[in-house]
């Protein structure tokens, strides 16, 4: 992989780097708190005071998105983690075990593949419980199944490979050929779905979140803040609007990653 | 192919049950059986008694295989329970709400279809002339901004421009087609995302293709070549995302039914989730599973007919 700065890999690098900043960072970016506000201020539209106005009880909503996005981004990040940490096992017990696990992996995976993604999250909450962790890992166990599958079937291709055969030849233990071919050939292609599923995981939490069983309010997180502010909309656009905007915007940028990492050979 | 489609349709069988029993596992594993959790409420001042007896009704005082065995048998027969949290047969609830989330989902889906293929056609007119070039790559951007819309935030905006702004079509007061013709509309931008990126992309394909070279040559018109040859050979790849769009759609309903106040199986999911209401979300999502598995199954019947040449490798496709 070449490792020069090119126009295109600076415009899909920036975003990115802006978001983790305004996650890790926020008070870089607003001075001012997204718990408490000042009730005389309440509902007032965008100024070059409060740049996104303020909602129902005088909170800084420009503060509230900032502060909101580590909730999201993290969780997020979180599901895809999770995802990730049970499908490299599954995907490579099924490409490199014998045929009968490789079978039964499979037969999960289709059958936690047909159930829609929602449901799925949904009664694993019923389960553990609503609440931000309990939402990230109830995504992320919902989107183990795909990775599995495109695991598995990298893990298959790596297996035909000349350099494989080659690398048994020449008397590579299994452990060895595990860890130096097989794994980092066949995570490039994990990494971009990875990537993309970050995105959908944006979505999937923010939606979660929006019916409620996500952290409670106060906690500023854009899925609540929608909810919150759909009683003001007539009047106070901006409550809604800002965190709708800041959920594109990242689901975007992962989307951009994931083209990009798809792109580079 | 008779015999593919027999295994296929084994499969579709055992992927069903597995479903079946994994919603069962995730469901029945819970802390506090559905009933408990209800009838423990202090307010309805039951004694211990009466609510052993009531679980006893439910069955939710068996062991774990023992109700697995009966739920299994009773789901067989047709049969699919009781709500705990309104006492109606699940089957009831079902009917009454699932005409609402079909017209939702064929309102999307096809509204879906219709923007990808406008999504696509301008993208391949316009990427013939230089000027144009921007323009399509810029409409081939569309769908990685639209699939991260978030539904519910598009919804409720729809619903404050076009209903309470500038007054198109009421929320409240309608019934059928017409109620659910705003909430797909919405619905439909952040579906037709996927089907624009695989259609685009298919017929971008289509157009490199040496045949498309010959009409050109022989002077058939660029719209005609558009509409009668690559927009028909591109149609068939797109289709096969369809199981990805029902899921997408299913989730969509939702938040749609939640965010217009629908009655529908989305809205009936989520009240279920919030009352842990077992026997009514496990009869969802057996629902929404035979529905993917349907059109899974429907689609490797129409694939070949859509396009021979997928019959002949479908045969020699190992499974």
């Amino acid at each position: 992989m070449p490792h020069h700065i090119t126009p295109t890999r600076l415009a899909v690098a920036l975003p990115v780097i802006m978001l983790a900043l305004v996650a890790f960072w926020p008070a870089l970016f607003s001075s001012q708190n997204p718990l408490t506000g000042l009730p005389a201020e309440y509902l007032t539209a965008p100024s070059s005071h409060h740049w996104f106005g303020t909602d129902q009880f005088g909170r800084d909503v420009f503060a509230r998105v900032v502060y909101g996005s580590f909730s999201t981004l993290s969780s997020a990040v979180l599901a895809v983690g999770v995802s990730l940490l049970l499908a490299i096992p599954a995907g490579l017990l099924a490409g490199l075990g014998n045929p009968r696990i490789e079978r039964a992996i499979r037969a999960c995976a289709d059958i936690v593949l047909s159930i829609p993604e929602i449901f799925l999250s949904l009664s694993i909450i019923t389960l553990i419980g609503p609440g931000a962790i309990h939402v990230a890992l109830a995504v992320g166990i919902s989107q183990t199944a795909g990775f599995v599958r495109m695991i598995h079937t990298e893990v298959a291709r790596v297996q035909a490979t000349e350099y494989m055969e080659a690398a048994i030849g020449i008397g590579g233990t299994f452990s060895q050929v595990v860890l130096r071919h097989v794994l980092p050939n066949s995570l490039a292609p994990a990494l971009a779905l990875a990537s993309l599923r970050l995105g959908t995981a944006i979505l999937a939490i923010s939606t979660i979140c929006f019916l409620g069983y996500g952290p409670p309010p106060p906690t500023p997180e854009w899925g609540l803040m929608i909810t919150e502010g759909r009683d003001y909309l007539s009047t106070a656009w901006w409550i809604t609007t800002f965190p709708g905007l800041a959920i594109i915007f990242s689901a975007w940028t992962a989307s951009l990653v994931s083209h990009a990492l798809r792109s580079t050979p | 192919m008779i015999r593919y489609l027999f295994t296929r349709f084994l499969h579709a069988i055992f992927v069903l049950w597995g479903a079946f029993t994994l919603s069962f596992v995730l469901l029945q594993v819970m802390p506090g059986d559905a009933v408990l959790v209800k009838f423990q409420d202090p307010e309805l001042g039951l004694s211990p008694q009466q609510i052993a007896d009531m679980r006893a009704t439910y069955g939710a005082d068996e062991s774990a295989i023992t109700q697995y065995v009966h739920v299994l048998g009773r789901t067989l027969h047709g049969n699919l329970g009781y709500s705990i949290e309104t006492g109606l047969p699940v089957g009831q609830m079902l009917h009454a709400t699932y005409p609402t989330t079909l017209r939702l989902a064929i309102v999307s889906f096809v509204g879906a279809l219709v923007l990808a293929t406008i999504c696509c056609a301008l993208a391949i007119l316009l990427s013939g002339s230089p000027v144009g070039r921007y323009l399509a790559a810029a409409i081939g951007a569309i769908p990685g901004i639209t699939s991260g819309i978030p539904v519910f935030w598009l919804e409720i905006v729809a619903i404050q421009l076009v209903s309470f702004h500038w007054k198109l079509i009421p929320v409240v007061g309608l019934s059928g087609w017409s109620a659910v013709l705003l909430p797909g509309l919405a619905l439909a931008i952040p579906i037709s995302a996927p089907l624009a990126q695989v259609f685009m992309a298919a017929a971008h394909r289509v157009e490199t293709l040496p045949f498309i070279d010959v009409l050109r040559a022989r002077g058939v018109s660029p719209l005609r070549i558009l509409y009668a040859h690559i927009l028909p050979n591109a149609l068939p790849p797109t289709l096969t995302v369809s199981g990805l769009v029902f899921g997408e759609i299913l989730a969509g309903a939702v938040v749609t039914e939640t965010v217009f106040g629908l009655d529908g199986l989305g809205q009936l999911a989520q009240q279920a989730v919030a009352s842990q209401d077992v026997a009514v979300l496990q009869a969802i999502i057996l629902i929404s599973v035979s529905g993917f598995v349907s059109i899974g199954f429907a689609s490797e019947i129409i694939q070949p007919l859509l396009d021979p040449r997928i019959g002949r490798s479908a045969r020699q496709r190992k499974y």
